[in-house]
């Protein structure tokens, strides 16, 4: 960050959507969204990928089931599967982790399986901490978090068959990820100083502070 | 000597206006807090209505169809509160007695001293405990799926609200007149039923503002019911994961936006009116004492 120093961003967290749009009316210069833009979007924007968020699926170590499918993990979340046993575990309630509503993680992670507003959790927890915390604690217990934080004390799962890792983030076979996409207005062309973060930000020099915030660096 | 005795004037005057105006920065902070939590709190209130905010049972905040009944966590906060009471207030009670009137001067200073000690521990360190012991221990003594919910969290407040009922009963108690306990005794009446018939009626008043006290703390506490309740927006169930007042504000505070938000606002707003009102039951209290 040394030689960028001096060169002010201002973040205003509003929500994917509200970035987007906020690039639309030239409202901001760069916008931030979780979600790859929609056909409608493309017409008049670029997206960029910066980043990607991998959410591992964790488990109890003492659980002793190690692959799950989405539309497992999908089943389990929305309470048609209830016990262990109905896929190969143990004959043990299932108990559903979750982070609280407004979370991006729970956003991505209802989104890509299909689960939004439909989870039947057990617990809503506010920091991913919390989760992998309360998953070590309880055998019976699933959750989710960003790959980066998941510890020992944990499992992470594959997903139909792949083991989350950088490189199946990033060649795109673990399934459970999402973009984060720099959102630009197409055929304007980034001057200055703006131009300068947006090169800095997709650059491989940003990779050590992009794994330092628990995502995953796009392959360069 | 004249001119010393004005600078000493001058400073009387200046130390009595810091003292005034000191004084009068704290009812400024009440004034701004109340006006700050009504003009954020009203208008969500009067946009989803305030029946169907009060006693709607469906908080759905982040849904396409958002819908933002709080009754799940007011009653929560009155059941937690209530069952915290019920079960810290005998406790902290007879731990009271205990100190003033039936130990031994050095193990009742002991055990005030801890009890003094467990007044000054964070409420998230109460939560980690809260977290890492009782809750898998609830699990595994009732046989539950998940020990995260009311009941741990009415232990952990329990634990919390012993340090004002225990310190403020003894009080009470070692304020209860000699010779009151001494007739009694000289009647012929046992310790046991000394204390209860002569000295707990007797210092009744300052029991009842414990027990207030304790209100107020265990319905405003956030952290540690957050690390124990799980958090999920259900109508309360002793052995169900359960939202609270406090917390539906401090989870979705940090994200929230629009309608959403100013809803969050109006929830404190109704925590704000519990707690006016069981400031004034604490002052109708104190003020029969006196009369």
């Amino acid at each position: 960050m040394e030689e960028n120093s001096g060169i002010k961003v201002t973040y205003n967290p509003t929500g994917s959507s509200a970035g987007i749009q906020a690039v639309e009316s030239g409202s901001c210069d760069i916008g931030l969204s979780s979600r790859d833009l929609k056909d409608s979007e493309k017409e008049n924007l670029e997206g960029t990928v910066v980043a990607i968020d991998g959410i591992a699926v964790i488990i109890n170590p003492e659980n002793p089931i190690n692959d799950l499918t989405i539309e497992q993990i999908t089943k389990l979340y929305t309470g048609e599967i209830t016990n262990w046993k109905d896929i190969g575990g143990a004959d043990d309630p299932v108990v559903l982790i979750g982070r609280e509503a407004a979370s991006g993680t729970r956003d991505g992670f209802e989104s890509i399986t299909d689960t939004e507003g439909k989870c039947k959790y057990s617990q809503e927890l506010t920091s991913t901490g919390d989760v992998v915390g309360t998953v070590a604690s309880n055998p019976n217990a699933i959750g989710y978090a960003s790959l980066a934080s998941v510890k020992d004390s944990v499992k992470a799962v594959s997903v139909e068959g792949v083991t989350p890792t950088t490189e199946t983030i990033q060649n795109g076979s673990y399934k459970i990820q999402r973009n984060f996409v720099f959102v630009t207005k197409k055929g304007v062309e980034l001057t200055g100083i703006v131009k300068d973060f947006f090169d800095f930000a997709t650059s491989a020099a940003a990779n050590s502070l992009i794994e330092q915030a628990g995502a995953v660096p796009v392959a360069r | 000597m004249k001119k010393l005795k004005k600078a000493a004037n001058f400073f009387e005057k200046l130390m009595n206006i810091i003292f005034t105006a000191c004084g009068f920065l704290a009812v400024a902070f009440v004034i701004v807090i109340t006006g700050f939590l009504v003009v954020k709190g009203a208008p969500a209130i009067s946009k989803i209505g305030i029946t169907d905010f009060l006693f709607g049972t469906k908080w759905e905040s982040t849904a396409s169809e958002a819908s933002y009944g709080i009754l799940p966590f007011i009653l929560t906060s009155v059941y937690g509160t209530l069952g915290a009471v019920i079960i810290g207030v005998p406790l902290g009670l007879f731990c009271a007695i205990f100190v003033a009137k039936m130990a031994k001067p050095n193990l009742s200073r002991m055990v005030s001293g801890a009890v003094d000690l467990l007044s000054g521990i964070p409420s998230v360190v109460y939560g980690l405990v809260g977290m890492i012991i009782i809750v898998p221990f609830v699990r595994k003594a009732f046989n539950l799926p998940d020990g995260a919910n009311l009941f741990s969290a009415i232990i952990v407040l329990t634990v919390m609200i012993l340090p004002s009922v225990v310190s403020i009963s003894e009080t009470a108690i070692r304020a209860v007149p000699r010779e009151y306990e001494e007739a009694s005794l000289a009647l012929g009446a046992t310790k046991t039923e000394t204390v209860f018939k002569v000295v707990v009626p007797a210092a009744k008043s300052g029991i009842l503002t414990s027990v207030v006290l304790g209100i107020g703390r265990s319905i405003g506490e956030a952290m540690a019911v957050m690390m124990v309740a799980g958090n999920v927006a259900n109508m309360p169930r002793l052995f169900k994961s359960v939202r609270f007042l406090t917390t539906a504000i401090a989870s979705e505070m940090s994200y929230s936006s629009g309608l959403q938000r100013e809803a969050l606002f109006s929830i404190a707003l109704v925590l704000f009116v519990f707690i006016l009102i069981i400031n004034l039951i604490l002052n109708l209290v104190v003020k029969k004492d006196k009369n």
